[in-house]
């Protein structure tokens, strides 16, 4: 089975939620939405306080080149623009939206068929997913119709789509190809279209055999789509990991993935697409599953945008008693939540409870030069060596060994015997290099 | 009730330290039975004695010197303890082995700063210092199978790398595998080191490039050498003396060995080269112990040997 041929780390999957199918959150009392929930410029709002808005309405405009459309995603009336704290407690501006009965934009599809063909032009279908506001769906959130325009000098030949979910314990993903295969399928032809590509790769990691068993079926009637089962290791989703791995095609340090010939797109992005192009439907819900050791009932969930993710939580009970850490997203690259008061967007893909017991960190040693964190370094760094020079602020050592090419995946600091915060100060030296190439630059 | 807030990532491989160096402990288990079977009484005295004397002295100075907290939970001085013995024979007096432990704990690690510091191998630095100092007691090596209750009044004989140098005698091959001859007291039985060492192997505790590329240097020289007349059959070299013990067990230690694949592989190629040297033209009979204190200096150079980085040119 393929895989990534450069480090790498088995954490335990923990995918409680893998047999739980998605249910609907109820629509809420009043919903938040951010206009910030992409990477890039907020968008513009649009709407004024007091207008009435209908579901899949446009409240707020893209904002330069990087930055994406904003929907609302309920039926209501707007009653303030105005700034919230996140549940990293940060400052962001929203709209809020009273919500009133359920009516939908006239043009998007609601009548539950399936709607295989697609006709568009290229640009056509670019355009439409542009319009619905989609980013990539894998925690990234990078407007999807920029990547679909990738620079002209690089010559696109294939489409990978990713449905690796290497991170433990998040399902949408897994549960979206099972229970949405044929949407997905229909969304890959349609991307295929929009870059002018015969193939199509489909990475899914080997512990999802019925997701793969169910795509291999479809795709069996379907030109150029190859379903391709991996093999078990994590960061295999990072972007360049699973170029590697489908294709053996090396993404160069520093150069973008389109330069290999290929363009990624996670598989709940390509259900997005589906949706924007065939049905009319923007980006106004996210799949996102609940999960923790403790929980009585782990979930997955089909939720609103700008819903609370405690309404979320509260369909399986609530958060447990004895959780010690809350988790936006998985527990290798997720964000620890200050509290549930927060609502969805479009990079809500899971919340993660850690107890008590297990959220504290393991006090550290001195480092005893096993070479592990080398060992597991999937871009092939040092993080020892990273962490020691961030310690003596030696900036311009660590941009020497690439420090930029960390994409802060974590396996140096789950790895190491001796428990160091090695991804903290790599981090740390990133940022540092970071501002100094910008200032360089200027 | 507050949330933690730590960055990413949120949950760890739960190794340890303590359970490397506990591993390491496991696989030395088979060679120390064997070692107690064959020399008795000795094995077990000087083996205890060099683990209690590593542990205090290790404890003695966090304390005393560098009043820092006690460190010796990470077991890594009973390993040092136990290597340090495993290259000792078994009838050495237990004063002997005090300043041995001594000078390993205290010079060989403690003085650097304490675990992963240390430029040289404990065990070994505490070795070579006692060979130079006490040769004669160093070089005595009881004869195995004498029964249990014999430890300083054990009956000593020549090893099998010295009658080799001296009267070109190869040695059973029986006796090699299980450890029915004479040395320093864990290099004996070639099967229980390498039960030891593919239990590291399997548990990830060590990798292969050091072992395997000190093992093929030194079947390939030595081949060469026979080939010419000069000296043993490298099956031969490969049982005997402390070979598969160092290269198993002393030569994969983590601080003093390099941390690339590349470098590990130039050390263990230097490794072999440097022992078979010594072996075939120098005065000692065996070259292990020296091979790799010298690798091990030139391992922070070897460091210097960066990893294959993905997207290089």
């Amino acid at each position: 089975m393929k895989t990534f041929k450069i480090g790498g780390v088995h954490p335990h999957d923990n995918k409680l939620a893998a047999g739980r199918r998605f249910e609907p959150v109820p629509l809420p009392k009043e919903a938040i939405i951010q206009l910030n929930q992409h990477i890039g410029a907020p968008a513009v709002p649009v709407v004024e306080p007091g207008e009435e808005v209908k579901v899949g309405q446009l409240i707020a405009k893209a904002n330069g080149f990087v930055s994406a459309n904003i929907h609302s995603s309920v039926s209501g009336k707007v009653t303030k623009i105005d700034e919230i704290i996140d549940a990293w407690g940060a400052h962001q501006p929203a709209i809020f939206i009273e919500v009133e009965g359920d009516v939908w934009m006239p043009d998007i599809d609601i009548s539950g068929k399936f709607k295989p063909t697609c006709n568009l032009s290229a640009d056509e279908i670019k355009r439409k997913i542009a319009d619905a506001g989609i980013v990539g769906l894998g925690g990234a959130c990078f407007p999807t119709h920029v990547k679909l325009n990738p620079p002209k000098e690089h010559v696109i030949d294939t489409l990978i789509v990713n449905g690796v979910e290497c991170e433990p314990y998040l399902t949408p993903n897994h549960r979206l190809m099972i229970e949405k295969g044929e949407e997905i399928m229909v969304g890959v032809q349609i991307l295929m279209r929009a870059l002018g590509v015969d193939t199509a790769l489909i990475g899914i990691e080997c512990n999802k055999r019925d997701a793969i068993e169910e795509l291999e079926r479809i795709a069996a009637r379907k030109e150029g789509i190859r379903i391709v089962p991996l093999k078990m290791k994590y960061p295999q989703g990072g972007e360049k990991q699973l170029i590697q791995a489908l294709t053996g095609r090396e993404v160069k340090s520093g150069q973008l993935p389109s330069s290999t010939g290929v363009v990624v797109q996670n598989v709940a992005t390509v259900f997005a697409v589906y949706e924007a192009v065939q049905l009319n439907k923007p980006l106004i819900e996210m799949y996102m599953s609940v999960c923790g050791k403790e929980m009585e009932q782990n979930g997955n969930f089909r939720a609103r945008i700008g819903c609370s993710v405690n309404d979320v939580v509260n369909m399986i009970g609530g958060m447990p008693e004895v959780t010690g850490k809350i988790i936006a997203g998985g527990p290798m690259m997720g964000r620890a939540m200050i509290h549930l008061n927060t609502p969805v967007t479009k990079r809500t893909t899971g919340i993660t409870f850690i107890s008590q017991k297990s959220a504290p960190r393991f006090a550290s040693s001195p480092c005893i030069r096993c070479g592990r964190c080398i060992q597991a370094c999937p871009m092939g760094l040092e993080p020892y060596l990273l962490y020691k020079k961030a310690l003596q602020k030696d900036w311009d050592f660590m941009e020497a060994h690439h420090i930029m090419d960390c994409m802060e995946c974590g396996c140096c600091t789950f790895t190491c015997p001796s428990r160091q915060p090695l991804l903290d100060f790599v981090r740390l030296g990133k940022a540092t290099v970071a501002a100094n190439i910008r200032k360089r630059k200027s | 009730m507050n949330k933690l807030i730590t960055p990413a990532p949120h949950i760890h491989s739960g190794d340890s330290v303590t359970k490397r160096m506990g591993y390491v402990i496991l696989a030395l288990l088979p060679a120390w039975g064997i070692s107690i079977w064959q020399f008795g009484l000795g094995a077990l005295a000087v083996t205890l004695i060099s683990i209690a004397s590593c542990v205090l002295f290790e404890f003695l100075i966090q304390r005393f010197l560098l009043k820092r907290p006690n460190s010796t939970g990470d077991l890594s001085a009973v390993v040092t303890g136990l290597l340090l013995a495993f290259n000792l024979p078994s009838n050495l007096p237990f004063w002997i082995v005090i300043i041995g432990a001594l000078v390993a704990i205290g010079i060989g690690k403690m003085s650097f700063g304490g675990i992963g510091s240390n430029p040289f191998n404990p065990a070994l630095v505490g070795r070579v210092f006692l060979l130079i100092s006490f040769p004669a007691q160093m070089t005595s090596w009881p004869l195995a199978g004498q029964g249990f209750a014999h430890y300083m009044d054990a009956e000593t004989g020549a090893t099998p790398l010295a009658q080799l140098a001296s009267q070109g005698l190869s040695p059973d091959l029986m006796d090699l595998l299980i450890g029915r001859i004479g040395g320093s007291l864990g290099e004996v039985s070639a099967i229980a080191l390498l039960v030891g060492g593919l239990f590291l192997l399997a548990t990830g505790t060590i990798r292969y490039y050091i072992p395997v590329s000190i093992m093929a240097t030194v079947a390939l020289f030595t081949g060469i050498l026979h080939a010419c007349g000069i000296g043993a059959d490298p099956l031969t070299h490969l049982l005997t003396g402390g070979l598969l013990l160092g290269a198993l067990f002393m030569a994969t230690d983590y601080a003093t060995s390099p941390m690339t694949k590349l470098g590990q592989v130039i050390y263990g190629i230097g490794i072999g080269i440097i022992t078979v040297l010594i072996r075939e033209f120098g005065i000692y009979p065996e070259g292990m112990s020296f091979a790799i204190l010298l690798m091990n200096a030139v391992t922070p150079l070897l460091n210097h040997l960066t990893p294959k980085r993905f997207g290089g040119n």
